[in-house]
């Protein structure tokens, strides 16, 4: 695990994140690829993992069944996929699909929440920074609300 | 013919020469004057009042290249009256030109800084003849990123000048669309969700922003957020306007005229106003 270990340490995400829960963190992680149109996961499913995308590209969708799949969202090299792994029922409310060969690290929401119960220090630092990334996600989303090139804006 | 053209209030008549249909609202057109030796030599950000005869006449920036100053280009969205009655016109038809008017983009200031060119929808128009310029002399700058939002994929302007730039080894270019259906290979997000990931050196970047109103604000939060100085980011601003040349008022923004002291100003000069809704 030396290596998932060094690349949380650098990644922003984990940026301050003291070495020993780093450390529990990486003990979650395995590496994992998915190929162009593979499924991460679905809406529904059990949300069993979250993913910190190393290259590739992934789209969130949610399907419309008089519209057909959606893309709502879009996601590269370093960012952070999933967070219903946190709330209870722990279910997908979107499905993810690989748009191109994406490598990623998953790490496992059952053992991640198993150590947050033991280590309430770090759940607080997972949800901290878990609460940014929810804070970027829904401001990015209202100003998608706001239709900005609609031609009244 | 450049004093007559933008200090009179009378249109000179232009000839359309080419029309492009860029997408399903957008078009281009390519005009030539009367006496074709003559040129309009402009700089990036500037915009001519273009007359459509018996209609109206409407501000609309130049999106054409400032080293071809003999061909006048302008990219322009139908949104009303006059902009629907232009969406009309053909090749050898007749359009009134008056300019070009107000203040351009920072092309010379910005020379070894990085470059951040930002565009919401028709706002890339404005902005092409800078990217047009800064590619002309490339050695000068630092990193050159262009990201670019629209509403959907089929509203992406310039798609082909857009691969070109895009396959630069020099240039760092990012589209982001706010929809699309499954099966789009780009991004999904709107487009301040890509200045976080630009290669540049906030400290030593100068931003030039174009787009509606309400997409610039969140772009600059977004810049400022990054790290980059008010005084490094340039927007460009739009108001309703008549005369073009200071005189009438109708285009005031603060203590300012938008076609005379803009329409492309410092962040920092316009900051005061920026957020206030009645302006
Ligand atoms: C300095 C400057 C540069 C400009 N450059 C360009 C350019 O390069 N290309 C271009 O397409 N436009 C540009 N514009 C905007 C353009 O001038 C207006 O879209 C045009 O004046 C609308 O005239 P109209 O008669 O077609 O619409 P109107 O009949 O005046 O308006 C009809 C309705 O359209 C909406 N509307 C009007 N203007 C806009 C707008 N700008 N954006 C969204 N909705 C609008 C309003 O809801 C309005 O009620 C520029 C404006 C300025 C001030
Ligand atoms: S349009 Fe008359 S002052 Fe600006």
């Amino acid at each position: 695990m030396e290596n998932l270990e060094q690349l949380l340490e650098h990644h922003p995400f984990f940026k301050g994140l003291e070495p020993k829960h780093i450390k529990l963190v990486a003990g979650c992680g395995s590496n994992v690829k998915f190929e162009a149109g593979e499924f991460l996961f679905k809406e529904g499913e059990e949300a069993n993992a979250f993913f910190i995308l190393r290259r590739g590209k992934i789209a969130v969708e949610a399907f419309a069944a008089e519209r057909g799949s959606i893309i709502i969202d879009t996601l590269n090299d370093g960012d952070i996929l999933g967070w219903s792994w946190l709330i209870p029922p722990y279910n997908w409310h979107f499905d993810a699909k690989a748009v191109e060969l994406t490598r990623a690290v998953a790490l496992d929401a059952r053992c991640l929440r198993t150590k947050c119960e033991e280590d309430h220090d770090l759940g607080y630092e997972l949800l901290k920074r878990f609460a940014q990334i929810i804070e970027d996600r829904l401001q990015a989303t209202r100003i998608q609300l706001l239709d900005l090139y609609s031609v009244s804006s | 013919m450049n004093d007559s053209l933008n200090s009179t209030m009378v249109p000179t008549p232009f000839r359309v020469q080419r029309v492009r249909r860029e997408t399903h609202d957008t078009f281009t057109l390519e005009l030539r004057p009367p006496d074709g030796s003559r040129t309009l030599p402009f700089a990036p950000g500037q915009f001519n009042m273009l007359y459509m005869f018996g209609v109206g006449e409407v501000p609309i920036s130049i999106s054409g290249d400032p080293s071809h100053p003999e061909r006048i280009v302008h990219t322009t969205r139908v949104v009303g009256t006059v902009t629907r009655a232009m969406h009309t016109l053909k090749p050898s038809d007749s359009l009134g030109v008056r300019g070009p008017f107000g203040t351009p983009w920072p092309v010379e200031k910005a020379y070894g800084s990085d470059i951040m060119i930002i565009a919401g929808g028709i706002g890339l128009a404005p902005l092409r003849p800078a990217v047009y310029q800064i590619l002309s002399q490339r050695e000068k700058f630092g990193k050159v990123v262009i990201l670019s939002g629209t509403r959907t994929p089929a509203d992406i302007l310039f798609r082909k000048e857009m691969e070109q730039w895009r396959s630069r080894f020099d240039v760092d270019l990012f589209t982001t669309v706010d929809r699309a259906m499954s099966g789009w290979k780009g991004n999904v997000g709107v487009v301040t969700t890509l200045i976080s990931r630009a290669p540049v050196d906030p400290q030593n970047s100068v931003a030039m922003v174009c787009g509606p109103e309400v997409m610039m604000r969140f772009t600059v939060m977004e810049l400022q957020k990054r790290g980059i100085g008010g005084d490094r980011i340039y927007v460009s601003m739009e108001r309703n306007m008549k005369c073009g040349l200071g005189l009438c008022g109708h285009c005031q923004y603060g203590p300012t005229f938008v076609c005379k002291d803009g329409p492309v100003y410092p962040f920092n000069r316009i900051k005061d106003y920026f957020a206030i809704r009645e302006i």
